[in-house]
């Protein structure tokens, strides 16, 4: 016969949270967490004192009044009456642009640099080893400035151009010009315009959109859309019929002839740039400060997606080689099928951290004169209105937003091509 | 950690607000050494001559402070900044004096809550282009390429210039004198721009000056000066008075060089109040009977101050204008030692 006790009644007693394991983690945690609240709370509270005995109380009021200064590189309209908002604006779409197209040349260069890398050819895979060693190896800022150095220095400047006998001429036919204040390339006019819409009215975020690249892009998606019905179609008819029929002509077709004919009727032509008074007009500007800010960003992050590209590579196992030579691949096929897919897994993770380093890295543009958002609203903005505690709040938290964003974007590609296992 | 960032930042922004509160002026003499804010090298105003040494105008106005104070000019530690980080580096206590060819505005002053102490220099934004171009006057600049500091009065000035005239420029903003002038010299851009005193001293170090012109116009008023923090006014007095003693002194023609006899004593009351031998002047200012006689024998008087690095027998050449003494029909006036 066995007799059951209860237990013991489970009675709370306030010592229970130190000398009971049950609770004392959380009482520790608890503790930790009030600790630094506080710790923020009186940091805060001295910041907001002192700035108040500075009579600089926190106030944003600065963002609507005109700004007063100019910005050389302008996606959107812009002039020195606008508001500190826009220029901020402007700064940050400079940040952008020059983040995405870094971004898109540090990975071509970077995933060509590391496939060569470990190409046979000696000489090949050693002046690539030479480059990663060189690029990596050096800080970013030193490389952007060589780079602006020798644009300034080595390229022509635009009075060159000038005269019966000119120093220098321009390339590619006389469509682009390269002088030591930047690239002027041919840009695209239409002569019957459908003209722009005009969003947010005069607010500070307004924007316009043209119509021409609207219309370019709903037609062009169109005849993508078209094409991806043909083969679709030519692939059904393959496997009832075991013909596919040529989808060649008519594919080259759907792409070309509906967007050429948009583009002949709004009367597409290029804007050559021609030198007049000081400078050359018309055409495409890329100022010297890009082309420096953005190869010498491209170059360095190249670097290091270089190493993260054979890394990966690297990884795959010997055995998927010879597995797929076994059933007769080619190389290109082999790597393209069976050591890309599997090396991505492995390239993608570390490849976010280098974009996000990309995009910070570009915040070292003042020293080149770019204006992106920290020579803009970090910058200019910060010193005229001395503004410092919310102009540098304001950067950090864009900073924040583009980073988080590009991580996002990059985490599910990540989830997209990752191992997935039954 | 993006939030320790954040409180990082507000540390330093608590820490800086807390320095700007206690007294300068104890501080200083507590430290032994004057921290005081100059560019980062414009030859005239403030650079560094071959062997390391800070020469120059306004590296003049610190070492009389730094006399003054001190009793010794070469109690200073000089800490260059740039137009974008000067106003930071004063009202975060990093140095006490800013002398650093800084424009007296009312944002300024108002504002960014400083206190200028007086005039030094009164210049006036003006434009440098290559003769080569023959261009004669600001108004034919359409569509040219300006160098310009960043984070200056004369960004603005310039942009309010170009809109008024209704004509275009394209702007490349750049941060430091030195780099302008690289910019400049291998033509990225045709123009340079910023205080016409700013710009002789720039030409005088170019290679060939006189391949160089300053056009005509000078589209701004530029009103130079020391400046302290807003709220320390016995600081702020301290500056300002060694100032006006350099002004004074040269009004009165005490020199460097006569300074050792008058200080002996002279029948001017004036004189001896400066000096010190009468009345208790630097008393009233926390400091000894000889301050004002330490600033000038720090680099000589006002006048010959602007003589040996900016005047007309330096490369750099400018003449007084506006910069001669009231009595010489020029602005430089300092109110009477009483």
């Amino acid at each position: 016969m066995t007799t059951l006790t209860d237990p013991p009644k489970a009675s709370f007693r306030l010592s229970m949270l130190i000398y009971d394991t049950r609770y004392r983690s959380l009482t520790i945690q608890a503790v930790a967490m009030i600790g630094f609240m506080l710790f923020a709370a009186w940091l805060i509270n001295n910041t907001m004192t002192n700035l108040e005995t500075l009579g600089k109380t926190p106030q944003f009021g600065f963002l609507l009044e005109p700004a007063g200064y100019d910005i050389n590189q302008r996606l959107l309209d812009y002039n020195s009456q606008d508001t500190h908002m826009r220029a901020s604006l402007l700064g940050l779409l400079n940040t952008l642009l020059v983040a995405v197209m870094g971004c898109i040349t540090a990975t071509i260069i970077g995933v060509l640099v590391g496939v060569l890398r470990l190409s046979k050819n000696w000489i090949v895979a050693k002046i690539m080893t030479v480059y990663v060693e060189m690029f990596r190896n050096v800080p970013v800022l030193l490389w952007i400035v060589l780079a602006m150095a020798i644009l300034i220095e080595s390229l022509p400047a635009p009075r060159a151009f000038r005269g019966e006998n000119p120093e220098a001429t321009m390339n590619l036919f006389d469509t682009v010009a390269v002088t030591n204040r930047g690239i002027y390339v041919p840009e695209p006019l239409f002569s019957n315009s459908l003209g722009n819409i005009h969003l947010l009215g005069q607010s500070s975020l307004r924007f316009d959109v043209s119509v021409d690249l609207i219309a370019i892009l709903i037609v062009f998606g169109l005849s993508i859309f078209g094409i991806t019905k043909m083969n679709a179609r030519a692939k059904r008819i393959q496997e009832a019929t075991g013909d596919r029929p040529n989808t060649l002509w008519a594919n080259l077709g759907l792409f070309f002839v509906p967007t050429g004919i948009l583009l002949a009727l709004l009367g597409f032509h290029l804007g050559y740039p021609e030198l007049k008074g000081f400078n050359f007009k018309g055409g495409t500007h890329m100022r010297n400060s890009l082309i420096a800010l953005w190869l010498a960003l491209s170059l360095y992050t190249a670097a290091f997606i270089a190493e993260i590209v054979r890394g990966g590579i690297l990884a795959v196992s010997h055995g998927q080689t010879e597995a797929a030579e076994a059933l007769g691949m080619r190389p290109g096929r082999t790597m393209r099928l069976v050591i890309l897919p599997q090396a991505l897994r492995v390239i993608i993770p570390p490849m976010i951290s280098n974009y996000l380093n990309l995009t910070k890295n570009s915040s070292l543009a003042i020293a080149v004169g770019y204006m992106d958002i920290t020579g803009t609203l970090g910058g200019i903005t910060m010193n005229q209105t001395g503004r410092e505690l919310e102009t540098v709040l304001m950067l950090m938290l864009c900073y924040l937003v583009i980073s988080l964003s590009i991580s996002m974007v990059m985490n599910w590609y990540n989830n997209r091509v990752k191992l997935v296992e039954r | 950690m993006k939030k320790s960032v954040v409180f990082g930042a507000l540390t330093v922004a608590g820490l800086a607000a807390g320095a700007a509160a206690a007294g300068t002026l104890d501080d200083v003499k507590a430290r032994g050494k004057l921290n005081c804010g100059v560019t980062t090298g414009l030859v005239g105003f403030a650079a560094p001559d071959a062997n390391g040494e800070w020469m120059g105008f306004d590296v003049g106005i610190c070492r009389a402070v730094a006399a003054a104070v001190l009793g010794d000019p070469k109690a200073v530690e000089f800490v260059p900044t740039t137009g974008k980080t000067r106003f930071t580096a004063l009202a975060s206590g990093e140095i006490d004096l800013l002398a650093r060819n800084t424009t007296w505005t009312f944002s300024r002053d108002v504002d960014l809550k400083f206190t200028f102490v007086g005039v030094n220099y009164y210049d006036g934004q003006g434009f440098m282009v290559p003769k080569e171009l023959g261009v004669s006057s600001a108004k034919e600049l359409d569509g040219a390429t300006v160098c310009i500091q960043t984070g200056t009065t004369t960004e603005l000035n310039l942009a309010d210039f170009f809109r008024s005239n209704n004509i275009s420029y394209e702007p490349v903003p750049i941060e430091t004198n030195a780099e302008a002038q690289q910019q400049y010299l291998a033509g990225a851009c045709d123009v340079y721009t910023t205080d016409a005193s700013g710009l002789a001293a720039t030409r005088a170090t170019f290679e060939d000056p006189s391949a160089h012109v300053l056009l005509p116009e000078i589209i701004s008023k530029e009103p130079l000066g020391p400046l302290v923090r807003h709220g320390d006014d016995n600081w702020g007095d301290v500056v300002r008075w060694s100032l006006n003693a350099l002004v004074t002194a040269e009004e009165l023609g005490v020199t460097s060089a006569n300074i050792g006899e008058m200080a002996a004593g002279t029948n001017n009351p004036e004189i001896n109040r400066l000096l010190g031998t009468e009345g208790s002047l630097g008393e009233m200012l926390g400091l000894d009977a000889g301050w004002a006689k330490n600033a000038i024998m720090a680099g000589g008087n006002y006048g010959e101050l602007f003589e040996g690095n900016i005047g007309e027998s330096t490369p750099i050449g400018l003449a007084r204008g506006l910069n001669a003494q009231w009595t010489d029909g020029g602005l430089i006036y300092s109110p009477p030692f009483r």
